[in-house]
């Protein structure tokens, strides 16, 4: 008698007024998703009952299907959002919106791309199998639950789900010891900032009574702490946990090692993917739920902004693996999609997508080019390899240029734009000495960038005495840069301090090259055998693999197209925030 | 093709509008060399003369197209002309909006003469292709930063010289060129950092003043701005200008600059790169901040005059002839620093003719010293002694180019320095009589430079070919083929190399004998900028503490007049 009483009072509690009511699922507003994780299920079943191994590439078409799917099915979400507006979703818990739409695009553009640029590693390494291409799809399923996520919890849910894959896509390789050390790094440290996260969202909690993101919003409009230290050291703990995930100094520290480790083309997709989530959440928790708190939270975006771009920026300098460079250059990126958090306004908001989106395209393709160099292996990234690149594979290098020079924030592609937009949201704002900092690091970087390619076009001939002396890293000079900048808040006296060093620096490397040659480390060796570079594994053509050329001819078609004719993204951006 | 007519001011209509749709021609002047740089990079590498013909094709093509906006040109009219407008970005308020007034027309046209020398000058180097496709692309990029009217496409084509420039200098320049060519870059680019924010920073106030966002130069000039951010917004330009002028004490990089870079990009930093920087003190400094500029117009009368007397001191203790020809741009520019803020119509003017001028007598000296150099592998001045003996053409040539340089009457020098001079002595006397000085050391250094390379006993080793002479270093270096200069003597001028030099040494004489057509086509629109100017800067502050610049019109019209019945 007591045990059916009390089975009914469960039975109760399970299904009666006050007990755990399933919510109604809109099962289109999560159809992207649905895609993703439907077609990564499909993947494995067909890989484990299929008689004989499949090919790779049979695995790359059917997840890029998958992305066009889901490609498809956002943008009938977006026409959807465009008509009749945001809506949530599923309890309230989801969000879809035009800013989560443009992530859902966003993420399956990456998923259309990256598949055709993992495949020729994926063939050329030997690791054959559907693993890569599950992965990848889970990530990026996380990766979209995180843009349209609406409740802290579910941002942490999908965090986790966006990178345990990639935890699994660093350490990829495992003949490789790089790999599984970048593997455990970050999947040590990527735990500790959950950990943090997920604290902070305690405080949060403890201090708002809800972890929905309009309900937090709502009660700190509604009432006036009267003490909010908990509520402040939540969002601080959140931001710590977002930073990590952007890879924004002082959480960078993970960013070069994993980038370096990583398998070539996972680091692309992990950069593309990972900044885009982390950017999405990080955007909509503090755009949407703490503007009131934006007095506390803007001046601390500002000292990491700045953190962000000049110390991404002076590292990048003296870095010899192009993908350490590219990591810290990463991080310069990072700092500038804070510009636009830091203004803290629609516009702002408007610029930091349009910059991720134009980004994600930018780093895909520069990894490509970087997996093809390092040739098989995967492990030769040093600068030297790109000398005399143009000589031998002219297209391959080309389309390197671009994707440097648009990331430098050149006239006429994708970069400059970006740039411009963040740059034009900040000065809005009235952050007239961020963006003076952010220019000026963008003109440290782009001395990185051009060293590249001013080393892929320095033909394999012997070019006289001083070979490339400006690769000699202007270390010293670049270092100061950041002493001077925390010294001087002001933008004009950093960037004083950045064209002294600039020009003071440069000379005594110069001068120390020409003198012995013996401090400037490793360049020598690399100029010894002129033009030939490939001393190890010779690096592998563009024309090897039909996947690449297609992948890489989006990336860069993408970067100039929309260089030259910048309009739609824009529209596409500033939409996405009006429908927020 | 509709001839818009403000310049500054008030949008006012005058019957210029020809109506009918006319050829495109500035779209045209900034597209065609970058169409040909495209068409090189799909030339095969080996087919040098193709790649050699189709550089200079576009050249020439764009120097008759030049010719042709000349001709169209309507002189005695201020406002901009030609303008071709095609909104690009409409969020930002970006568009591709050319024009050509008074003070880009010559400026235009000396970047069309230049860019075909400069690769007539480059040619026997390396990799024909690869440099023709970067002098082509900075022709693009330099005629598109006289041309546009849209500050934000000013600024795309300013920073767009960049990568071209970098690549000339650090692929064909001399021993130091990887240095010299970062430090342009690093130096430049963090400048125009500024100068991008103040940009975005005057869109913005002039936004929320109207509620259109708009990079138009001509909208943005009625922007009311308050007096701490006129100023601010002033040095935000002036640093990223001054810079790439460059103006006295942001000069340092150009020496290394100037001197690393090959014999081309030398003509083309100290002709056409050096004029983006005045271009634009003039442009957006005067036409955007004119109350800062008067304002502040003291402190840059003192660098520009600083520039002049330093530049001539350090040019004259130069032992290596480049570099004294970079310092002496240095000193150049000073003086059109100083026409550009003594704001008088007849220093304006001064300054914008001193600008052409500058860039055709520094191109020519610079291209005489790559031959010097080309023969005997060496800039040293003492390594150089009695070269007129068998080079007496060279030494005639390199005599006009320099006394031009120097500001001899009847040469080109002479009429934009005078005018300078005699302009700013109404405003800021003292300035100019130091200025004035300027003059004289720029005879002193010219002048011993001339004795000690042409004049005297050649020198042993430059007859007979002496083993550590500098005919050794000559042959040991890889770039010239100095073929037979070993036992020869030094080299006449060739014929070919009479014919790069020919069209300079004929502007330079035509310009110095007969300025008319040029002033008066300069003339209206410095007028024009004057007069916005003032009324700017009255418009803020009533009493200006000192005659209006309109008072001083009249006696520098009058001047004017006397000056070209000279």
């Amino acid at each position: 008698m007591i045990g059916l009483e009390s089975l009914r009072g469960l039975q109760g509690a399970l299904l009666g007024a006050g007990g755990i009511v399933l919510p109604h699922i809109d099962y289109t507003a999560i159809l992207p998703e649905l895609i993703l994780l439907g077609g990564m299920l499909l993947l494995l079943v067909v890989a484990a009952l299929s008689p004989r191994r499949l090919a790779t590439e049979f695995y790359a078409t059917a997840t890029v299907g998958i992305g066009i799917a889901s490609l498809v099915a956002s943008l009938v979400l977006w026409k959807d959002v465009v008509s009749h507006g945001p809506f949530t979703a599923v309890a309230k818990s989801l969000d879809i919106d035009g800013f989560a739409v443009l992530f859902l695009v966003l993420v399956s553009c990456v998923l259309i791309v990256a598949p055709m640029l993992a495949v020729g590693y994926l063939r050329r390494e030997g690791i054959e199998g559907c693993e890569y291409y599950v992965l990848a799809l889970i990530s990026g399923s996380g990766a979209m639950f995180m843009a349209s996520a609406n409740d802290l919890v579910l941002v942490f849910l999908a965090l986790e789900v966006l990178s345990l894959p990639l935890y699994v896509l660093a350490g990829f390789d495992r003949r490789r010891a790089a790999s599984s050390e970048a593997a455990i790094k970050y999947f040590v440290l990527g735990a500790f900032s959950s950990a943090i996260f997920v604290y902070g969202i305690a405080l949060t909690y403890g201090a708002t009574g809800s972890t929905n993101l309009g309900q937090i919003a709502a009660f700190l409009a509604r009432n006036v702490l009267t003490s909010n230290g908990v509520l402040l050291g939540g969002v601080a703990l959140l931001l710590c946990g977002f930073a990590f995930k952007i890879a924004a100094v002082p959480f960078h520290m993970w960013s070069p090692d994993v980038y370096q480790g990583a398998p070539t083309p996972a680091t692309g997709f992990m950069a593309a993917l990972a900044k885009a989530g982390g950017f999405a959440a990080l955007l909509r928790v503090f755009v949407t739920s703490f503007p009131t708190l934006r007095s506390s939270w803007q001046p601390v975006i500002w000292v990491v902004a700045i953190l962000t771009l000049v110390l991404g920026a002076s590292f990048a300098v003296v870095q010899r693996d192009i993908k350490r460079m590219l990591a810290y250059s990463s991080i310069n990126h990072a700092g500038f999609i804070l510009l636009g958090l830091q203004a803290a306004t629609a516009q702002g908001v408007a610029a930091s997508l349009y910059y991720l989106f134009i980004y994600a395209f930018l780093v895909l393709g520069s990894f490509a080019v970087v997996t093809l160099v390092a040739g098989r292996g995967d492990d030769q990234h040093d600068l030297s390899r790109y000398r005399g690149l143009a000589r031998r594979q002219p297209v391959l290098a080309g389309s390197f240029t671009v994707l440097l020079i648009a990331q430098a924030g050149a006239p006429f592609t994708t970069g400059f734009f970006s740039k411009l937009y963040v740059l034009q949201a900040a000065v809005a704002a009235h952050s007239y000495a961020l963006a003076a900092v952010a220019m000026g690091s963008a003109a440290i970087a782009t001395f990185f960038y051009l060293r590249v390619v001013f080393l892929m076009y320095s033909g394999s001939a012997p070019v006289e005495a001083g070979v490339s002396p400006e690769l000699v890293e202007p270390g010293a000079a670049s270092l100061a840069a950041p002493a001077l900048a925390m010294a001087a808040p002001s933008g004009q006296a950093l960037a004083s301090g950045l064209v002294a060093a600039g020009g003071a620096g440069v000379e005594p490397a110069w001068a120390k090259r020409s003198g012995g040659g013996s401090g400037a480390s490793g360049e020598g060796d690399g100029a010894e055998p002129p033009g030939e570079a490939t001393t190890g594994v010779p690096e592998t053509p563009l024309s090897s693999s039909p996947w690449t050329v297609a992948g890489l001819g989006i990336c860069v078609g993408a970067t100039v197209l929309f260089g030259i004719w910048p309009e739609p993204i824009i529209e596409f951006a500033r939409l996405a925030t009006t429908i927020f | 093709m509709t001839l818009n007519v403000s310049a500054y001011g008030p949008i006012v209509s005058t019957g210029l509008d020809s109506g009918q749709r006319a050829f495109p021609y500035l779209t045209a002047l900034v597209l065609v060399p970058a169409g040909a740089a495209l068409l090189v990079l799909l030339l095969p590498r080996a087919r040098v003369a193709v790649v050699r013909a189709v550089g200079f094709a576009a050249c020439t093509g764009v120097l008759g197209i030049a010719a042709a906006v000349l001709d169209e040109f309507r002189s005695g009219y201020g406002g901009y002309q030609m303008m071709s407008e095609h909104p690009w970005v409409g969020a930002f308020g970006f568009s591709w909006t050319l024009g050509v007034d008074g003070i880009s027309l010559f400026l235009v046209l000396m970047t069309a003469v230049l860019f075909p020398v400069a690769l007539a000058s480059g040619m026997q180097r390396r990799d024909p292709k690869s440099f023709t496709f970067w002098v082509l692309l900075l022709e693009s990029a330099c005629l598109g930063s006289f041309l546009s009217v849209d500050l934000l496409l000013f600024f795309l084509f300013f920073e767009a010289t960049l990568v071209p420039v970098y690549m000339l200098v650090a692929g064909w320049g001399h021993e130091r060129r990887g240095y010299a060519a970062a430090k342009f870059f690093v130096y430049t680019f963090a400048a125009s950092a500024f100068m991008l924010v103040g940009i975005l920073a005057l869109v913005f106030i002039h936004q929320s003043q109207t509620g259109v966002t708009t990079f138009d130069i001509r909208q943005l000039a009625n922007t009311r701005l308050s007096g701490p951010a006129n100023v601010l917004l002033f040095c935000a330009f002036t640093a990223a200008l001054a810079v790439k002028a460059p103006v006295f004490p942001f000069h340092t990089w150009s020496p290394d600059a100037y001197s690393e870079a090959p014999a081309a990009g030398s003509v083309l930093l100290a002709g056409v790169m050096a004029k983006l920087g005045t271009y634009g003190i003039i442009r957006f400094d005067l036409g955007l901040f004119p109350h800062a500029v008067v304002e502040l117009a003291p402190v840059l009368l003192t660098l520009g005059v600083i520039g002049i007397i330093y530049g001539g001191i350090v040019a004259a203790v130069q032992k290596d002839l480049k570099r004294l020809v970079a310092f002496s741009s240095l000193a150049h520019i000073g003086f059109i620093v100083v026409g550009l803020f003594a704001l008088t119509g007849e220093s304006l003017s001064g300054a914008v003719i001193q600008m052409v001028n500058h860039g055709l007598y520094t191109a020519a000296l610079f291209i005489l010293i790559a031959m010097i150099y080309e023969r005997l592998g060496t800039f040293q001045l003492p390594k150089l002694r009695g070269l007129q003996h068998s080079a007496p053409v060279m030494a005639g040539v390199f005599t006009l180019v320099m006394l031009a340089s120097i500001g001899v009457p009847g040469l080109n020098g002479f009429v934009g320095e005078f005018l300078i001079l005699s302009g700013a002595f109404l405003t800021h006397r003292w300035w100019a009589v130091v200025a004035t000085g300027g003059v004289v050391v720029a005879a002193v250094y010219l002048l011993w430079a001339y004795q000690q390379a042409f004049h005297g006993r050649p020198l042993p080793a430059a007859v007979s070919g002496g083993s550590d002479g500098p005919i050794g270093t000559g042959s040991a270096d890889p770039g010239p083929p100095t073929g037979g200069a070993k036992a020869a003597p030094f080299r006449e001028m060739t014929w070919r190399e009479g014919l790069v030099l020919a069209p300079l040494v004929v502007l330079i004489v035509l310009l110095g004998v007969y300025p008319r057509p040029v002033l008066e086509r300069i003339t209206p629109t410095v007028n024009q900028l004057v007069l916005h100017a003032e009324s700017a800067a009255h418009a803020r502050i009533p009493a200006l503490g000192r005659p209006g610049l309109t008072s001083y019109l009249h006696v520098a019209g009058a001047a004017r007049t006397q000056g070209a019945e000279r």
